[in-house]
């Protein structure tokens, strides 16, 4: 669903004054019932990312995280089965997650006398059986799966997401006879930068020539579409021309400026594709 | 001189006569000399000079007529305050600039330093042929003219002799000399006797004229010019002025640079026409408009034009005359650039008079004396020339052919030229476009050269990934930018360029980027016009596709008038870096990295090696399918062609980069220059390929590319003793009478070279007169120094050019596999034997049975070597991968050491290669020779063909196999294992279980959710059990799992979604959920055990039904020893009524679905024992072990033989 640059905004200010919580999202959907939910939970999660990384320098401060830890460990003394953790993140607008993580690694660095591995700590936010100690495994338990943005889970839910996509993608292109060379294919031939489809013949979408077609799952803003220009399609396009972005959960339609040079967005499979026909027969 | 002339105009001589003089030089003596034949087997030392002679005779003769006009009235001719103000200025000019090569040709012939140097010490012999003409215009019109004042002109020849032009490498000048001395001419008194030699130019200069003055030009309509280009071109005219008068640098630069694009684009015409003249016809018969044949005509404001009338035409039998000698000299290349000579005829044809000039022209014209006073003259004589020049203009492309064959002039002039032009016009083909599409694309990614194989470091690869896409967004910056105004490169992307060549040069990518910068060059550029305007410019998609690929060549046409430039520019541009070239060359300049150019030399000259040396096939004129196959061909032609010229500019800009300097250097510096030059090899041997590709027949090819490289040498290389060779290798092409060639190769050769001879660095080179430069190389030298040139007439006596004729073009030979051949070794006189049969076998075929053959091998040997990547050695690859995983498992040890042991295993089977490569090239080979030759061949030729083609195909195929079959399996091995390595969670390729079941059973209904909504669930559910701590939540656990349970039966039938993650998250969800079973045992729910239809314990039928789902439907292994968690046994110890016999019948259940064994259970049970748990629950826990343990004793002794067998056999296995 393409929003304009206008909607979008509508909806991003109003996302700015409230708590990131599901009755925040329930609310949303009442205020914009004309979106699609799905566009609404990606841009809801989208902008509470933003706020979140813009406010993480402050919590992370030697100060702010050794106030987290003490408030945590005199928390847990009253109560060890009462939501400590949880609370204090939501107390403080923090991510759950990340404010378990704070919490794991001030524990781990005053355990074991130095600073733990990052992998030892994401293990451990994984399963957090592997913590040593009970009473914060649970803590950290409880952030994890109340966190509807971070954390471990929604990782997983998030990737989850993006491969079913692909393989929605997948089956569309087999549908349509497009063969295209997958991206684990590419990958073992050695390629350094690439796509989730890469078409073997070329085909023009709306009278675009495209090579390759690259499905993303999340609702394309500006921010994280500049993030995917710098980092991903222009690379596309520097080894393989011209290509199809997919954002299945709509786009701001101002941002689909690169037609002409060569980086289409669509938020559905296309359906005015024109293949190459029988050119080699003709010959 | 001027008495040759004198001798020709009294018709005393014949024009034949003359040029048989012109031709065969001082000891010839023809037969049928005239009566003034006499006198000129006396003039004959003068030959040399005789061409810049008429040259400039003409050229003065007319410089009235072209620069005088109705809007400047003010300047009369023959003013005399006039003639002096033009000289002082002149003289100021000359002494700050120098002027080109060419034009010293055409119009200084006495500044030719070669002679110049000389005559000072030789009592000034000659005052040659400018100041003759002069001398000798003066006495025919018996007029002492003001310009003609000899202080100044003595004044402008010191001051430009000071420009270091001698030379004393003449040796035929100096022998010329001599017997000039021996033998003065007759006849000539007043041009040669003591007369101090003088710069002669009295035509009027432009330089000093006021920029306000009103100067419509009228006179010169350029060889092709667009109709509209007709109305504004007064600067070129002043630049055509300079032109004529040596004196192209005084032009100014703007003028200069309209003049210069104008012969790029006769060129590029040229080229085309040369080339591929259908290719690139778009619609040859386009029906004109009506508006288009009125421009074509003469231009609006035509009452300012004198009407050219044929019976207003004085001495006619003088302009006769010299038409057919100005012709003759033209048809025989003696003139230094027919594009000019050309031009030149158009602006006489075009010129305008006014009816001033006309009146007072009358009474010359009666005198008889001035025979261009006049339009009536100038046209006369300027369509004389066209009709003795047919055959070249003839082959000009359509539009200028129609203007010509719509000039009402040559209409009134010649009605029989304006009928043959009428209907060259009509059977032309020769439709040229300037704006071939521009493709704008990326180099795209090679494996073979781009992978990580290919550099030497991760880092490497990482930091040149950056490299590629930093380069395209400066390039993407410089796209959107450059055209703004205060946009700079350097100040913008300077920087940036030289940071990322810091980069490239810590990795030493510079050979990578280097192939990228070239490819992308190409890419850009290779359109005629130098990748043409901006990419913006290239017409919008969607109104292509609006219109249609039927009204493309339309909206080209269109697109074309716009962008055509509205002034003319003269047939002379200087090199330039039109267009896209303009991002390189300043990239380039910006960056200043030496090693950058020299990878950047590296790459171009492989790539100019390679296309130069590209077969452009000829073809038989038997079969019909010819045609197809000569466009083919002519559109291959033109694509390698343009892609050379442009590589070549560019390695010429590179080559001489480091000695480019502003100002032409002292001959001091220059001197030692010199010296210190010669030492040096050249980077690309130019002049062996130039000698290689006169040999071959090649130099259509060759020369166009030799020229654009040519053309960037500083003003120190040229006197270099290679590209002298080089240069004076040139003039012999130009000088070649050879009438076999093409004749548009021909026209292609002379105007590249004619146009290099211009280019101002090539301006002091000694020798470029043509009747320098043959007595210069003379036979003797030139076959002393090149024996095979004697191949060389006979060579080009069958050539022929791309319009393909017979025999011609380019003949391939059969490229010999560098690998050493794996046939048995046959003696080597066999083999030669085998390889001259082979040939003969060819001989007698048709072309393209050879072409065929060696198509067949190249792709048969080449995709035999890909089938054995893709079978053979991706089998071993895979063992490989077996082989390492025990072994990685075993040992953390040295991986290097562990990688060579595995591939040693392999490299003896990969000798399998070379078998199994010959089998395929002996299936293959045979099956496609026989799709690709015609049906009617006959068998033996057909199975000859077929066993040379498996022969060739198994030579190269296994001749790489055999030399890299081992390096290729162990990158191949060691790739993998890097994989391996990487990815320690991801399952191996081989064991992914997942990829073999992504299916789903039959008539299933895919209605199932997705696993990330059923993963969401998971979570939603937990945190709402998590929430409520009480017996509620049990329950809730309890639907939550049964809820599961349907879920995992429902994901399984979309097993195609699942992604590893997903799967692993489901599994540890699923086993944390079974742990939760353990705190429902108090569940106290009949919907459960009717919705399970499990009679006794519904808890019981989840757990078996979970067990059998982590056993049969899981890809992943599931984490079941998470069980024993001690958050997960918490659940367990938090109850009262704890269910240990649930509990023992997972533990159980655990074992015979073989997800665990038992030690391992008993071990996770010790471990647990040793946690802090409440008194009771230790204790009963320890009762479980207890029991769980003592059974699984006894089934240990039930099934102890096997398992011994099964211990000591890894004992065994751990030993070896």
């Amino acid at each position: 669903m393409k929003l304009s640059k206008a909607q979008y905004d509508e909806i991003a200010q109003f996302l700015g004054h409230v708590q990131p919580t599901r009755q925040s999202l329930r609310k949303l959907k009442e205020k914009f019932p004309s979106q699609s939910q799905s566009t609404l939970l990606s841009i809801f999660s989208q902008e509470y990312q933003k706020q979140i990384k813009r406010t993480h320098a402050k919590h992370h401060t030697a100060e702010a995280i050794e106030t987290y830890y003490q408030r945590y460990l005199n928390g847990v003394m009253k109560n060890a089965a009462a939501p400590v953790l949880l609370e204090l993140a939501n107390e403080v607008d923090f991510a759950p997650s990340l404010m378990a993580r704070i919490v794991l690694e001030r524990f781990l660095q005053e355990k074991e006398q130095a600073i733990p591995s990052k992998t030892l700590i994401n293990s451990m936010l994984r399963d957090p059986s592997q913590i040593p100690d009970g009473v914060l495994a649970n803590q950290v338990y409880q952030c994890t799966v109340n966190d509807c943005c971070y954390g471990p889970l929604v990782d997983c839910i998030k990737h989850a997401i993006g491969h079913e996509h692909e393989v929605l993608l997948q089956e569309m292109l087999l549908e349509k006879n497009l063969s295209f060379i997958a991206e684990d294919q590419l990958r073992a031939k050695g390629y350094d930068k690439t796509p989730d489809f890469i078409l073997e013949v070329p085909v023009a979408v709306e009278g675009h020539i495209i090579h390759w077609i690259e499905s993303k799952a999340s609702f394309g803003d500006e921010s994280s579409h500049q993030a995917y220009l710098q980092d991903q399609f222009w690379s596309y396009w520097n080894r393989f021309g011209p290509g199809l972005v997919i954002y299945w959960y709509g786009f701001i339609e101002e941002l689909d400026c690169h037609r002409e040079r060569g980086i289409l967005l669509k938020d559905c499979f296309p359906t005015d594709i024109v293949t190459l026909r029988h050119s080699m027969a003709q010959h | 001189m001027a008495a040759v002339l004198e001798l020709l105009l009294q018709e005393e001589v014949a024009v034949s006569a003359v040029m048989r003089w012109l031709r065969h030089g001082p000891g010839h003596r023809p037969a049928e000399v005239t009566c003034g034949g006499l006198a000129l087997v006396s003039l004959s030392l003068l030959q040399k000079d005789f061409v810049p002679f008429l040259l400039n005779f003409l050229r003065e003769q007319t410089s009235q007529i072209l620069t005088n006009g109705p809007s400047t009235p003010a300047k009369t001719p023959n003013s005399k305050a006039h003639g002096s103000q033009r000289t002082g200025s002149e003289r100021r000019r000359r002494s700050s600039q120098k002027a080109s090569l060419g034009i010293f040709l055409t119009a200084t012939p006495e500044a030719l330093p070669a002679r110049r140097g000389r005559r000072k010490g030789s009592s000034s012999i000659s005052a040659s042929g400018r100041q003759v003409a002069r001398d000798l215009g003066r006495s025919l019109a018996e007029e002492e003219d003001g310009k003609n004042d000899s202080v100044s002109w003595s004044g402008g020849r010191r001051k430009r002799s000071e420009v270091p032009l001698v030379s004393a490498r003449s040796p035929p000048s100096q022998l010329n000399l001599n017997n000039l001395e021996e033998f003065p001419p007759m006849g000539a008194a007043s041009g040669w006797t003591n007369k101090p030699s003088r710069r002669i130019n009295p035509t009027p200069v432009s330089a000093e004229r006021p920029l306000s003055k009103p100067k419509m030009c009228f006179t010169s309509t350029p060889v092709s010019q667009p109709p509209a280009a007709r109305f504004s071109c007064g600067s070129s005219l002043e630049a055509f002025t300079a032109v004529q008068e040596g004196n192209l640098t005084s032009v100014i630069s703007n003028s200069l640079q309209e003049e210069r694009e104008m012969l790029k684009k006769e060129r590029c015409k040229l080229l085309h026409q040369a080339s591929s003249p259908a290719g690139i016809s778009l619609d040859p018969g386009t029906p004109t408009k009506p508006s288009y044949t009125r421009s074509a005509s003469l231009p609006a404001e035509s009452h300012l034009v004198t009407c050219a009338n044929p019976a207003k035409v004085s001495c006619k039998k003088q302009l006769e005359c010299l038409a057919e000698l100005y012709s003759s000299c033209i048809a025989e290349n003696l003139v230094p650039n027919i594009f000019l000579e050309l031009f030149f005829v158009l602006q006489l044809l075009t010129s305008k008079g006014t009816s001033t000039a006309e009146d007072g022209d009358s009474d010359l014209e009666a005198s008889g004396r001035q025979h261009f006073r006049n339009v009536h003259n100038c046209v006369y004589f300027a369509v004389q020339v066209l009709d003795y020049q047919y055959e070249i203009i003839s082959r000009l492309e359509k539009g200028t052919l129609k203007l010509l064959a719509e000039n009402e002039r040559i209409a009134s002039f010649s009605p029989t030229l304006h009928e043959r032009l009428r209907q060259a016009y009509e059977s032309s083909t020769a439709k040229v476009s300037l704006l071939l599409p521009c493709s704008v694309q990326s180099v795209s990614f090679q494996p073979e050269t781009d992978n990580r194989s290919n550099f030497p470091s991760d880092r490497a690869f990482h930091i040149f990934k950056k490299q590629r896409d930093i380069f395209y967004e400066l390039l993407r910056e410089w796209e959107d930018n450059h055209e703004k105004t205060g946009w700079d490169f350097e100040r913008v992307l300077g920087n940036k360029i030289r940071s990322m060549m810091a980069h490239l040069s810590a990795t030493c990518n510079h050979s990578h980027f280097a192939r990228l910068f070239q490819k992308q060059l190409i890419q850009m550029c290779k359109g005629p016009i130098g990748g043409g305007a901006s990419w913006g410019d290239t017409p919008d998609q969607d109104v292509l596709n609006m219109l249609g690929s039927d009204n493309l060549s339309r909206l080209k046409r269109l697109q074309e008038r716009f962008i055509v430039p509205q002034s003319i520019r003269g047939p002379c541009p200087p090199p330039s870096f039109p267009g896209c070239q303009q991002f390189f060359r300043d990239f380039i300049l910006s960056a200043g990295s030496y090693q950058f150019n020299q990878h950047l030399m590296d790459s171009l000259c492989l790539k100019i090696l390679e296309l130069n040396g590209l077969t452009l096939v000829e073809h038989e004129h038997s079969d019909g399918e010819a045609d197809m196959d000569e466009q083919d061909e002519k559109k291959r032609f033109t694509v390698v062609l343009l892609s050379l010229r442009l590589l070549a500019k560019f390695l010429g800009f590179l080559v001489f980069l480091p000695y480019r300097t502003v100002e032409q250097p002292t001959r001091d510096l220059q001197d030692s220059a010199i010296v210190l030059r010669n030492q040096t090899l050249p980077v690309l041997d130019v002049l062996k390929l130039l000698r290689q590709s006169i040999r071959d027949q090649r130099s259509i090819l060759t020369i166009p590319w030799i020229v654009e490289y040519l053309s960037l040498v500083d003003h120190i290389a040229p006197f270099l003793d290679y590209y002298r060779k080089v240069f004076c290798l040139l003039l012999l092409m130009v000088l070649s009478e050879d009438k076999e060639i093409s004749f548009l190769n021909k026209l292609l050769i002379l105007a590249v070279l004619g146009w290099l001879f211009q280019v101002e660095s090539l301006v002091s080179f000694p020798s470029f007169s043509h009747q320098d430069s043959v007595p210069l190389v003379d036979q003797q030298l030139l076959y002393t120094c090149c024996p095979y040139l004697g191949e060389l007439r006979k060579l080009l006596a069958s050539f022929v050019a791309g319009s393909g004729a017979k025999n011609g073009g380019f003949i391939r030979k059969i490229t010999p596999t560098a690998a050493e051949s794996l046939a048995p070794k046959a003696s080597v006189t066999q083999r030669k034997l085998q390889v001259e049969l082979e040939q003969a076998f060819f001989h007698n075929q048709p072309p393209s049975l050879r072409r065929t053959v060696e198509f067949v091998a190249e792709r048969v040997g080449s995709n035999c070597v890909k089938y054995i990547k893709a079978t053979l050695v991706a089998e071993l690859v895979q063992r490989a991968e077996v082989m390492l995983q025990d072994k990685v498992k075993e040992e953390d040890a040295n991986q290097d050491k562990l990688l060579e042991e595995v591939c040693a295993h392999l490299y003896e089977e990969g000798a399998q290669a070379l078998i199994k490569g010959r089998e395929f090239c002996k299936k293959k080979g045979p099956e496609a020779v026989r799709v690709l030759l015609p049906e009617e061949t006959s068998a033996a030729v057909l199975s000859s063909a077929e066993d040379i083609a498996v022969e060739l195909a198994t030579e190269k195929a296994c001749g790489w196999l055999s030399a890299n079959i081992a390096a290729l399996i162990k990158r191949e091995v060691k790739a993998t294992f890097n994989r391996m390595l990487k990815v320690p969670g991801l399952p191996l390729p081989g064991e992914d279980a997942l990829e073999l079941r992504r299916d789903c059973p039959p008539g299933c209904q895919h209605c199932a959710p997705f696993p990330s909504q059923i993963i969401n669930e998971i979570k939603v559910q937990t945190v709402s059990c998590l929430a409520c701590p009480n017996s509620l939540c049990i329950f809730h656990g309890g639907a939550y799992f049964l809820h599961y349970g349907d879920k995992i039966q429902l994901f399984l039938c979309v097993f195609q979604f699942m992604c590893p993650t997903s799967e692993q998250q489901l599994a540890k969800c699923s086993v944390e959920l079974a742990s939760l079973l353990g705190k429902s045992v108090v569940i106290n729910c009949l919907s459960l055990k009717s919705r399970l239809r499990v009679k006794k314990n519904p808890t019981y039928g989840l757990l078996k039904l979970l067990l059998s789902v982590w056993k049969e439907d899981f890809g992943t292994p599931v984490p079941v020893r998470l069980i024993f968690s001690k958050k997960n046994m918490g659940y367990l110890a938090d109850v009262k009524q704890r269910e240990w016999d649930l509990f023992l019948f997972m533990l159980r259940g655990l074992v015979e679905h073989g997800l665990m064994r038992t030690g391992e259970i008993e071990s996770c049970l010790k471990s647990l024992q040793e946690l802090p748990w409440p008194s009771d629950f230790l204790k009963e826990l320890e009762m479980l072990s207890r029991v769980f343990v003592s059974e699984h004793r006894v089934e240990e002794t039930r099934t102890s033989p096997c398992e011994m067998t099964r211990r000591s056999l890894g004992t065994v296995t751990a030993q070896s």
